[in-house]
Order: structure tokens, then C-alpha cells, then sequence
């Protein structure tokens, strides 16, 4: 077994894609802005990554990295090193990366506009698409772009309008046909369904999942929707000011919850049995991004923090195999956050 | 009674397409009380932005009236329009392209101070957009800032403050929070709600999330291919759905629980163009429950219990 491990890992690495100590900044003319400060991340094999986290926590910028596309400037990688599939990407020339994208790595952005061309039709940018990896000529490409369409709910006969005669969410779904056509090895969605209702969102989610079973697809899905991740990620990193704060299991996110962060996320929702309960946002202000916090930068909002938080960086404390936590509040074993404890 | 602030009659908006007519807007009524909320939640491409849009003529409606404080602003030249403007704003659903790349956050926060002519006084109009960014929660070093420099939640932020800049009367909320964290959405829909309540503003609350639009909004309107087809207090709408389409859009949301066992209505396929449409209710060809006469006629929308209102022959109980 363990000689079969090692052979694995020389031609296949166990990892599609790791991140190590990667840190990122932006630099402006009126401040630096430390957007990703040292994170590490490692994707396997057909598992879908969940990555939540602040507005602003740098989540966006972190997937950018993974094909060079941080805008610089004033964007500067200031640290740490990418693998996918074993490549080191910052080694890559423009030409490799290009190759890359699209086939290996296919990305659903934030702005579905940063990726549609205004003035082509949706028909041919899926097409398009289509034709990189099938064998077929324009026509049938194009008819295929049409079934696409179909599947992410559109109607196909609109293959022959442009980006901006669709609405919000059907330019995001155009988007997410693109990505899909490609049948790549690692899908990154950033907030792919922010602007789908929940049928259609179930539909697109239900997508996913097929490419990433037939297709042995490994994703990283940032999303604001703790529902969405419950439904569809295997495995969740939680950011906060450009660091990974908690990262576990699904299982290990939800039901035991550790860092008082996500504890505040969790708390943030509305309250479905209780319509005029007022909502609980976590107190105080978010993150301000032009700091280099040397300290725990939820600290002032934390409603557990002590002396020490404000001291150092939280080391990484792995509570298993799998959970990780940044704080320092676990250095008195006794200590436990409300949640999951409210009622006994 | 209370008062209406708006009223909405059989609003329509068609657009062009190479292929034929979008029936993007096709005959939308309702009307909003002074200080309430109404939400609005449909299907990606219903026409949510068309029917918020439209109510502000930024964009102009096929054809239909729209009564602001009982004046039919439809029939105003655009000079009318235009102090009218002071009264009525739109936070956008899109943060990237809503904002103007080329101005700076405080410019693009002072823009509708200006050509309002509300300050006369740069030092006092600083003054203002400083406490309209705290307002909003936004760090003072961004006055200078360009949308780009911004992530998605700040930049909504942005899109706010300049909304409120004008102190208007009615805000049509186009998805202000989808693209912020559940902490900021939760800040900013308590933020929203203390504007109500401080300043007596109804909003038009446009979202897909349903929670969000179940703990904010009196009542809701839900949307399927540019007809309302179903309008009630949020309440009773999440107790007692009766469209179709209405109760396989609740059982749709997801829950932020990884126990749950709730079973998802799912929609048979066949998607209906809004381009050819039939003349026959417009959920048929995915609806479960479809009858002979959903095929041959559109249903209109009545009222099946106190202000609760559907467009179906067959509501379900
Ligand atoms: N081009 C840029 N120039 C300057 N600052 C930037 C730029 N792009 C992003 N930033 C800043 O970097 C930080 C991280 O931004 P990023 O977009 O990665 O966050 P995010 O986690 O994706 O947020 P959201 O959930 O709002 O999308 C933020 O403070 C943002 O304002
Ligand atoms: N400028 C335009 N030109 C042509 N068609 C348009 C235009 N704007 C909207 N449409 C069409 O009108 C219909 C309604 O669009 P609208 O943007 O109102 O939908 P929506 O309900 O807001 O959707 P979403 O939830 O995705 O934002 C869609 O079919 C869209 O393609
Ligand atoms: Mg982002
Ligand atoms: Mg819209």
C-alpha cells in the first residue's frame, strides 16, 4: 500500500492543487492593502472546497493567483508558491497559462462580465467553448451551445442575443455554461449563483455536481450562502482579513464549530422562526485590509478575546487530522465557544 | 386606510430581440403603503430589474401607469422627471457595473448631491458624503478610492450611500445584499430597517434570497415570466403558498443545516421562451399539477383570501 502511494504521487500528485504560504498586496497610491497574508490550501481529487469568509477577506484575490490573473499593479504576490496538478505556476510562461485555463482550470467569475465579450453572442462564447475540446465544426458547436443553454435554463432560441440584453443572473448562467462546456479538472466558482433564484440555483449546483462525478472535477466554491455550502462542499476553509481562521470537514464546520468567527456567521442569519427577531451581525467593524495585522485581526470584535489575542498571529491548532483553528483563546483547554453548547 | 405611496397598473415592457418581442414586463399591478416594504423574488430573468426600473422610467415602460404619491409619472416631461428623481432611487443589483469606473467613492457619493443642488457648500458637501460613508460603513480612507479597489461588499456600501445621499422617499432595492458576507448583510438589512423606521421609506426589496426577503419585507410579490403570480404577506405566503411555482421556489432554499431532509420540488424542464409566448398560463409546461385549461387560457390574478392574491385555476392548498 504505502509503496503504491509513493508511485501515485510521482505521476499523479495527491493534491490537483496546493497553495503554500501565499500571500498577496495590493499596492495603491493611497495605501498598501494586505489582501491574502500566508495562506495554504490544498485541493484533492474530486472534492469541492468550500471557501467563506468576510467581504474583502481576500477570497477572490486568492483564486485570481491560481492563473496569474491579479491584477499588477498594482497586484504583488509577495510570498508562497501555487501547484496545480504539480505545476508551479508562477514559472509558467503567459502561453502556458493560457493553455491551462479553459482545459485544466476553468474559472466562473465573481463579474460575470470580466469573461463575456460584449459583443459577441452568448451562442458563439459557448460555442466557442465547445469547439476548444470537441471535435465538431461551428454549426453543430453551435448547436450544442444552444442545449447548454437549455440545461442552465434558458431558453435556446436566445443563443443569438448579446451579453447585455440578459438579466443579471443569465448572464452568470452563460457564464457557468462556458465553464461547464470545458469539462475541466479543477472548476473555481466565485459566487457562481449570487444572482440565481433557488430553483435555477439548484439546477446549476445539481451541474456541478455531475461534471465533478463524471468528470472527476475538483472545485473550490466561494460562496456567501452557508446553505449552499452545506449542500454541495465536502470540505470548508473560512477566511477572515487574508488568513484561513478555520478550515475542516463539512461536518466539522457545521457541528463543531470552533473559531468565533464562523460561530458570528452562523449567528448573523435570519432567523426563519422568528420574523421579527432583529438580526445579529458580529459587533464592530470589518476588517481594515490596509493593516498588517501581527496580531489575531478579529480580536476587537471577538467577544472572547483576551490579553494575548492582541499580542501575535494565532499559531494554526489542529483539534484532528482535518480541523484546523487559528486562536489563541484554545490555549485554556477549557475553553469552548456558545455555540453547540446553548443547550447543554 | 393607509396610504398608498405607489401604485402600479398593469406595468408592461417589451424589448427587441433578433428573434421577435421579450415580454420582459407584461402587465404587473400592485401598490406599496407609505413606509412598507414590498419584496419581489422570481425566477433569474422574470423581470424584477425590468418592473424596479421601469417604476423609476429608467427605462421607459411599454405602456401602463405608475402612481408616485398619486401622480401619474408617466405622464411627466422630463424636467418633471427629474425633481421627481430626488424622491425615488435605485440601489443596483450589480456592484461592478453600477458604479462609474472613472470616479472616485466621495465623487461618485456627491454626483447626486450636486445635480440635485441639496449642499451649496463644498466643505458642508464633504462634510455630508464623510457621514454618509460612516452611515454605510465605509473606512474614511476610500473618499478617494476607485470602484475597482474595492471589493464587492464595499462597493455595495457605495451603491447605498449614494441612494441615501438624496433622502429620498422610495428605494427600489435591486439585490443590495447578495454579494455581501451574512455579518454585513445582516448590518446592512438592520441598517435599511432603522432608515425605515427613521424616515418613514418604502423600498421595493428585489432578492433571490428568501430568507432575507422573509424577515424583511411586509409582503411579497413573486414573478414568473414577466406576471406576478402570486402577492401576499410574507407570513402568510411562507405558511400557505399556493402557486405552484410559488411553493418549488421555497422548497428550493437551502438551509445552512446539513441534517436537513426537506424534499426539493423539482420542475420538469421545458423552459417557455418569453419571446413566442402561448396563450395559456405560463408555468404550464413545468408545472406538476397542469390541467387542460392551463393550456388554453392565461389566468388572471385574483384575490383568494384577504390580501392574498394568485394567478393559477388550480391553487393548491
Ligand atoms: N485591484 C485592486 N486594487 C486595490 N485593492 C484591491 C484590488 N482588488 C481587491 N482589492 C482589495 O483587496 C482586498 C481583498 O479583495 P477580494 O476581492 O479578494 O475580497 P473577497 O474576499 O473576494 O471579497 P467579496 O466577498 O466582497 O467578493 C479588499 O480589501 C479589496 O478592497
Ligand atoms: N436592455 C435589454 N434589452 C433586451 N432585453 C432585455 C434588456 N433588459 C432585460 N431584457 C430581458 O428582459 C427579461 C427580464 O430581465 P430582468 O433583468 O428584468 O430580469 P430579472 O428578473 O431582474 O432577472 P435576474 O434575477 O437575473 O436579475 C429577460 O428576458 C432579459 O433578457
Ligand atoms: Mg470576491
Ligand atoms: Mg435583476
Amino acid at each position: 500500500m504505502e509503496e503504491n502511494k509513493d508511485i501515485l504521487k510521482t505521476d499523479q500528485p495527491e493534491y490537483v492543487l496546493e497553495i503554500k504560504d501565499l500571500s498577496i498586496r495590493y499596492d495603491t497610491d493611497d495605501a498598501k492593502v494586505y489582501a491574502v497574508n500566508g495562506i495554504d490550501l490544498k485541493l484533492k481529487k474530486q472534492t469541492t472546497l468550500g471557501l467563506v469568509g468576510e467581504t474583502g477577506a481576500g477570497k477572490t484575490t486568492t483564486v485570481l493567483s491560481l492563473l496569474k490573473l491579479v491584477p499588477d499593479p498594482p497586484g504583488v504576490i509577495t510570498g508562497g508558491e501555487i501547484l496545480v496538478n504539480g505545476n508551479d505556476v508562477m514559472q509558467l510562461s503567459k502561453k502556458e497559462l493560457s493553455a491551462m485555463r479553459g482545459k485544466e482550470i476553468a474559472m466562473i467569475f465573481q463579474d460575470p462580465m470580466t469573461s463575456l465579450n460584449p459583443v459577441m453572442t452568448v451562442g458563439d462564447q459557448i460555442a466557442e467553448s465547445i469547439m476548444i475540446h470537441e471535435n465538431v465544426g461551428k454549426e453543430e458547436a453551435f448547436k450544442m451551445a444552444q442545449k447548454m443553454l437549455e440545461t442552465v435554463g434558458i431558453s435556446g432560441e436566445r443563443a443569438v442575443e448579446y451579453p447585455h440584453q440578459f438579466s443579471g443572473g443569465m448572464k452568470q448562467r452563460v457564464d457557468i455554461a462556458i465553464a461547464l462546456a470545458c469539462h475541466p479538472s479543477i472548476l473555481i466558482a466565485d459566487e457562481p449563483t449570487t444572482a440565481l433564484d433557488v430553483t435555477i440555483q439548484a439546477q446549476v449546483l445539481k451541474l456541478m455536481k455531475d461534471l465533478k462525478d463524471q468528470f472527476q472535477t475538483s472545485m473550490i466554491m466561494i460562496t456567501h450562502d452557508l446553505g449552499i455550502v452545506a449542500r454541495t462542499c465536502d470540505e470548508v476553509a473560512v477566511m477572515y482579513a487574508g488568513r484561513i481562521v478555520e478550515e475542516g470537514t463539512l461536518e466539522e464546520i457545521f457541528k463543531k464549530t470552533m473559531h468565533p468567527y464562523t460561530e458570528g456567521l452562523f449567528n448573523s442569519l435570519p432567523n426563519m422562526k422568528d420574523r421579527n427577531s432583529k438580526l445579529k451581525p458580529i459587533k464592530g467593524l470589518i476588517s481594515d485590509p490596509t493593516v498588517d495585522y501581527q496580531y489575531c485581526a478579529f480580536a476587537d470584535r471577538c467577544p472572547y478575546a483576551t490579553e494575548k489575542c492582541w499580542q501575535e498571529v494565532p499559531a494554526k491548532r489542529y483539534f484532528s487530522e482535518t480541523h484546523m483553528v487559528m486562536c489563541s483563546a484554545y490555549d485554556d483547554p477549557e475553553f469552548h465557544i456558545a455555540r453547540g453548547h446553548e443547550n447543554g | 386606510m393607509a396610504e398608498n405611496i405607489l401604485e402600479v397598473e398593469n406595468l408592461v415592457k417589451y424589448f427587441k430581440s433578433p428573434r421577435g418581442t421579450v415580454h420582459a414586463v407584461d402587465g404587473v399591478s400592485f401598490t406599496i403603503e407609505k413606509g412598507k416594504t414590498l419584496g419581489i423574488v422570481g425566477e433569474s430573468g422574470c423581470g424584477k430589474s425590468t418592473t424596479g426600473r421601469s417604476i423609476l422610467r429608467l427605462i421607459e415602460p411599454t405602456s401602463g401607469t405608475v402612481r408616485f404619491e398619486g401622480k401619474d409619472i408617466l405622464q411627466y416631461s422630463s424636467a418633471q422627471m427629474r425633481k421627481m428623481r430626488k424622491d425615488m432611487q435605485i440601489i443596483f443589483q450589480d456592484p461592478y457595473s453600477s458604479l462609474n469606473p472613472r470616479m472616485t467613492v466621495s465623487q461618485i457619493i456627491m454626483e447626486p448631491i450636486i445635480r440635485n443642488r441639496l449642499i451649496r457648500d463644498k466643505k458642508k458637501r464633504e462634510e455630508r458624503v464623510l457621514e454618509l460613508m460612516e452611515t454605510v460603513g465605509l473606512a474614511e480612507r476610500l473618499y478617494n478610492a476607485y470602484p475597482h479597489e474595492l471589493d464587492g461588499g464595499r462597493r455595495q456600501r457605495v451603491g447605498i450611500a449614494r441612494a441615501l445621499a438624496v433622502e429620498p422617499k422610495f428605494i427600489v432595492c435591486d439585490e443590495p445584499v447578495s454579494a455581501l458576507d451574512v455579518s454585513i448583510q445582516a448590518q446592512i438589512l438592520n441598517l435599511l430597517k432603522e432608515l425605515q423606521a427613521k424616515l418613514g421609506l418604502t423600498y421595493i426589496f428585489i432578492t433571490h434570497n428568501l430568507s432575507v426577503v422573509y424577515y424583511f419585507a411586509d409582503d411579497i410579490a413573486v414573478m414568473y415570466l414577466g406576471k406576478l403570480v402570486e402577492k401576499a404577506p410574507a407570513q402568510e405566503l411562507f405558511a400557505h403558498p399556493v402557486h405552484p411555482y410559488t411553493q418549488a421556489l421555497l422548497s428550493a432554499i437551502p438551509e445552512p443545516d446539513i441534517d436537513s431532509q426537506r424534499e426539493m420540488i423539482m420542475l420538469k424542464g421545458e423552459i417557455t421562451s418569453p419571446i413566442n409566448l402561448p396563450d395559456a398560463c405560463r408555468f404550464a409546461k413545468r408545472c406538476n399539477y397542469c390541467c387542460e385549461d392551463c393550456t388554453k387560457k392565461d389566468p388572471e390574478l385574483r384575490e383568494i383570501s384577504p390580501n392574498h392574491f394568485v394567478s393559477c385555476f388550480h391553487p393548491l392548498d
